[in-house]
């Protein structure tokens, strides 16, 4: 590999997962340093970091994974014909497969003084020494150029005590990534630390002083600017002339196709230095991208493809919160939403074309950054949020910290992840100390924001202000798990037309990377083999969580909750004496009335189950299972002086009609038989408001993490037209959400005018998604009564006895399943 | 056909019992040996999809979770109260997560899963050899050397 930079050694890293013995690997680095995080630089020169911290792959790294690496010595010529490189110092290396990380060169001005001492460009580590050096013996620094790139550099210097210029030629501050005003605020904020600005000056020449070193920068118009230090930081230039002399065919950067190989097909480039369909990048997140593709490549799996990046930024100046994505600047078919709040330094600009989201400048307030940019990256339709775009993603009862939406505000002992309880500082140290870029990688090694998410935003903000502004272009579509590259989508669409039946079969068709799978996987398949093809797929009880394969909820303490099924939330007498009377014989610690209208008997022993569902005699709450949960209701108007409908009834119709059925996640309706919505419809998967001349259906709400509003859907007159619509909603949601995605999300994801043109829209297809719901559920077994049709494995409510080899009792249970 | 790999003791000197023949604990599946805590706790026998079977402590190096019940894949289970994976044939958790269960020798013979209930194993997680401590028996704990030595 030509070049140490993060792209290449990403790229060896990748291959080394993939296939660690594939190849014998050797890399050439022209700078004296191990591979470092570039994007760091910047806190180094403003000494918030040492080079030491920055610093992501040491000697051992490549000594302990058998890499050859020759450090500070530059390859100066390929030789195609020959398959070798020849280095600087003399060294020539062969090779089978050939790496171009070369980078790029920062852009230097052709103006008189160019090559005076004092004036350097701002690249690599060397450059950020030079201006550590200069600023402990000279006062004044004038920086060319307000781009992202200068405006850090100028910072820098500002905070090591210089006296700071920065001149720029544009009438406003980092043009490419801002409009005019965030540019105002950001030019004001930086003024307070001390910076000047001259904009719209064209540096003319340079001039020495008597000992030789620059003196002062001279603008066009005849203002001269003391400066015993000068810093280009005009652009970048990706290196090419390696591989032009090879005779690679190159425009702006070595060009090369969706497998990142060059024309060359046994030279692959990666990074700045290539040319990709047109574009260059030079942010990080495509970068790695790219690397994963070439190494997937380099191993010879052959299944990645690289088909460009969207890329936003972030600029890494403590105490300036500013973000910027995409086509922020708008155009005639384009509009925009604007909030400017001059006086908190808040103004946020969302550049809309259609119902996309197409750009969007963040300065002061940047925590739904990361949300926009992903509506902007998926290209999803905005339409159905647009009033509520612009107060972002958090602007409803995000739960678990405080309601903070600034995390580089925050101390750092403050709490990030209230499931976890990670705190800022630990979240900070795991970044800096193992490299990491992804949220993936901050939720594996930390855990924050691995449960139920709603700190992802403050991660997110955390990972960009210590690790760099570029991590968040991560690919559009997620795939399932590290099992595959296959997304949900696919993999769905793929058990329905290849009629797959089994996971074996699936995984088999579908190029699985596991023998069997993972326990993100497994379940998954499971899911959507089960509701593609209901009645003819088998179901695999070891691919199920061990609530839906012990039909009870696991507890911390390794005992079960058993919560039996109330028909809309209505009990009685015998049915209340038989759970009294279950609590006393299998001495269980706790009675908990659930938010669900229901009551939840905690603390049973495993062995016990078949036995107290035995005794309840009651069905299967499936409290415990991705299925219909609850139907919550209120009295109605049997009993209510404000009732106009009898939501009891309504809501035993509705749970009789949908129990046992799973789905990708859990499901709980709710009816209500007034608009006062007792049963609190308005948060549910479905919710049903009687009023005087009929029902009112909502759908995709949620209570959960975020509290969701649920979307009115339609007003139906009858009983019968409530199952039917609810129904076909449901089963919508069954054949195409995403395992482990609520109603909420899947909503989101295919829009409130997708399911209005299926379920209500198209009669027919009501019609056809009601009878499929109304098929996969007839005859499903209740499994804590139907065990051997419910395939549940008795075995494992049986412990096994040390020394005897008898069978064991099964307790009355199913035999079955190896 | 046995979880050994990597345990350098002589076969002869454990003690294994006869547990339940292999077809009673499902593929990709566990069972729990039942034992009180002073004797060492519970013990989950593990069953891969080829036929491999393992023994691990009943409790999962984070928070004490049953591995028993987690989902069985490849040499490893994922635990189910935070879906840490623990490897069968070591009982250490797989990075980036840290820590170690105890585990004990298995294997079939004659179709009856085996196990070295008095063998405990316990691999530190900073390092490749350690002892016991944790549901073992002090006299019955024995030294392993790291895979591959």
């Amino acid at each position: 590999m030509v070049g140490n930079g993060m792209a290449g050694v990403r790229t060896v890293e990748e291959l080394l997962k993939l296939a660690p013995d594939a190849y014998d690997i050797t890399v050439f680095g022209a700078e004296p340093h191990p591979n470092y995080n570039r994007i760091l630089l910047s806190p180094v020169l403003s000494g918030e970091q040492t080079i030491d911290e920055i610093i992501l792959n040491d000697r051992d790294w490549y000594a302990v994974h058998g890499i050859t690496l020759h450090l500070g010595n530059e390859v100066v010529k390929i030789d195609r014909a020959q398959r070798k490189v020849i280095a600087s110092d003399g060294t020539v290396e062969c090779y089978d497969r050939l790496l171009l990380a070369t980078g790029s060169s920062p852009v230097i001005l052709p103006i008189p003084g160019k090559d005076l001492p004092g004036v350097i460009t701002y690249r690599d580590i060397a450059d950020t020494d030079a201006m550590i050096e200069a600023a402990t013996r000279y006062r004044n620094a004038v920086v060319i150029g307000g781009g992202l790139l200068g405006l850090e550099a100028a910072n820098g210097l500002r905070s090591r005590g210089m006296e700071v210029t920065v001149v720029h030629l544009m009438p406003w501050l980092m043009e490419r990534q801002l409009d005019r005003t965030a540019a105002g605020l950001l030019q004001a904020s930086l003024e307070a630390k001390g910076l000047e600005f001259r904009l719209e000056a064209k540096t003319e020449r340079l001039v020495a002083g008597e000992s030789g070193r620059v003196a002062a920068v001279h603008l066009a118009g005849g203002h001269a600017l003391p400066a015993e230090l000068v810093v280009m930081a005009v652009g970048i230039r990706p290196n090419v002339k390696l591989a032009q002399d090879a005779g690679l065919h190159c425009d702006r950067g070595i060009v090369v196709n969706d497998t990142l190989q060059s024309f060359d097909p046994r030279i692959y480039a990666i990074g700045e230095c290539v040319s990709h369909r047109g574009s260059t990048y030079g942010l990080v997140a495509p970068l790695f991208e790219m690397a994963k593709v070439c190494a997937n490549h380099l191993a010879q799996m052959g299944i990645g493809r690289y088909a460009g990046s969207q890329t936003s930024t972030k600029l890494k100046v403590t105490g300036v919160d500013l973000f910027s994505a995409g086509d922020f600047a708008g155009g005639a078919d384009c509009e925009e939403i604007v909030l400017s709040d001059p006086s908190s330094g808040v103004y946020k600009k969302l550049v809309l074309k259609g119902d996309r989201l197409v750009g969007s400048v963040l300065y002061g307030d940047t925590v739904d950054g990361a949300w926009y940019f992903k509506l902007l990256r998926e290209g999803r339709s905005v339409g159905a949020i647009r009033d509520r775009l612009m107060f972002g993603e958090s602007n409803l009862g995000d739960t678990g910290h405080q309601g903070q939406v600034r995390a580089m505000l925050l101390p750092e002992d403050a709490e990030i992840c209230g499931c976890n309880g990670v705190c800022k500082g630990r979240i900070v140290a795991a970044i800096k100390e193992r490299g990491l870029f992804t949220l993936e990688e901050v939720r594996k090694h930390t855990k924050a924001s691995s449960s139920c998410g709603s700190c992802t935003g403050l991660v997110e903000q955390i990972l960009m202000a210590t690790a760099g502004g570029d991590y968040s272009a991560s690919p559009k579509q997620k795939p399932v798990c590290g099992c595959t590259d296959r997304t949900h989508h696919e993999v769905r669409s793929a058990i329905r037309e290849e009629k797959l039946l089994s996971i074996p079969a699936a995984m088999a068709f579908l190029e699985w990377r596991t023998p069997n799978g993972c326990a993100t996987c497994r379940p998954a398949l499971n899911y959507y083999l089960l509701s593609t093809w209901p009645k003819e797929a088998k179901d695999d009880p070891q691919s199920r969580f061990i609530n839906e394969r012990a039909h009870a909820n696991i507890q911390k303490d390794g005992t079960f909750s058993v919560v039996p099924r109330m028909w809309g939330g209505e009990t009685n007498a015998a049915e209340l004496r038989r759970i009294a009377d279950v609590v006393d014989k299998y001495a269980i610690p706790t009675v908990k009335v659930t938010g669900g209208q229901r009551i939840d008997l905690l603390g049973v022993k495993k062995q016990d189950l078949p036995a107290v569902w035995r005794d309840l005699g009651m069905p299967s709450g499936h409290a415990y299972a991705k299925a219909l949960r609850t139907v919550k209701t209120c009295v109605g108007s049997e009993w209510c002086r404000f009732g106009t409908q009898d939501s009891t009834q309504m809501g035993k119709d509705l749970e009789r009609a949908l129990w046992r059925m799973y789905a990708p996640h859990k499901v709980k309706l709710a009816v209500s038989g007034c608009p006062r919505n007792c049963a609190e419809s308005g948060i549910k998967d479905v919710g049903v408001i009687g009023v005087e001349s009929g029902w009112e259906i909502y759908v995709a709400g949620n209570g959960g993490i975020k509290t969701e509003v649920a979307q009115f859907l339609v007003k139906v007159k009858t009983a019968p037209e409530v199952l039917e619509h609810a129904g076909a909603f449901l089963q919508l949601y069954r054949e195409e959400g995403w395992y482990l995605e609520r109603t909420v999300h899947f909503v989101a994801r295919v829009g409130l005018d997708y399911v209005r043109k299926k379920v209500l829209d198209d009669i027919a297809e009501r019609k056809a998604l009601w009878e499929r719901l109304q098929f996969a559920l007839d005859g499903e077994p209740d499994p804590w009564h139907e065990p051997e049709r419910a395939s549940i494995d008795g075995r494992q409510f049986v412990p096994l006895a040390a020394g005897s080899t008898a069978r064991p009792d099964h307790a009355g249970m199913a035999q079955s399943i190896v | 056909m046995s979880g050994m790999d990597g345990c350098r003791a002589p076969a002869g000197a454990l003690a294994f019992t006869a547990v339940c023949p292999l077809g009673d604990v499902p593929r990709l599946g566990a069972r729990v040996i039942e034992r009180p805590l002073e004797k060492g706790g519970n013990v989950a026998v593990f069953r891969t999809a080829d036929d491999r079977v393992f023994a691990l402590a009943d409790r999962c190096p984070h928070k004490g979770g049953p591995l028993s019940q987690g989902i069985v894949h490849g040499d490893r289970v994922a635990c189910p109260l935070h879906n840490w994976n623990v490897r069968l044939d070591t009982g250490t958790a797989v990075e980036p997560d840290q820590g170690c269960t105890t585990r004990y020798p298995a294997r079939v013979a004659n179709g009856l899963i085996e196990v070295a209930l008095e063998g405990a194993i316990r691999v530190a997680p900073d390092g490749p050899i350690g002892i016991a401590t944790d549901g073992a028996i002090g006299v019955s704990a024995i030294r392993v050397a790291p895979d591959g030595a």
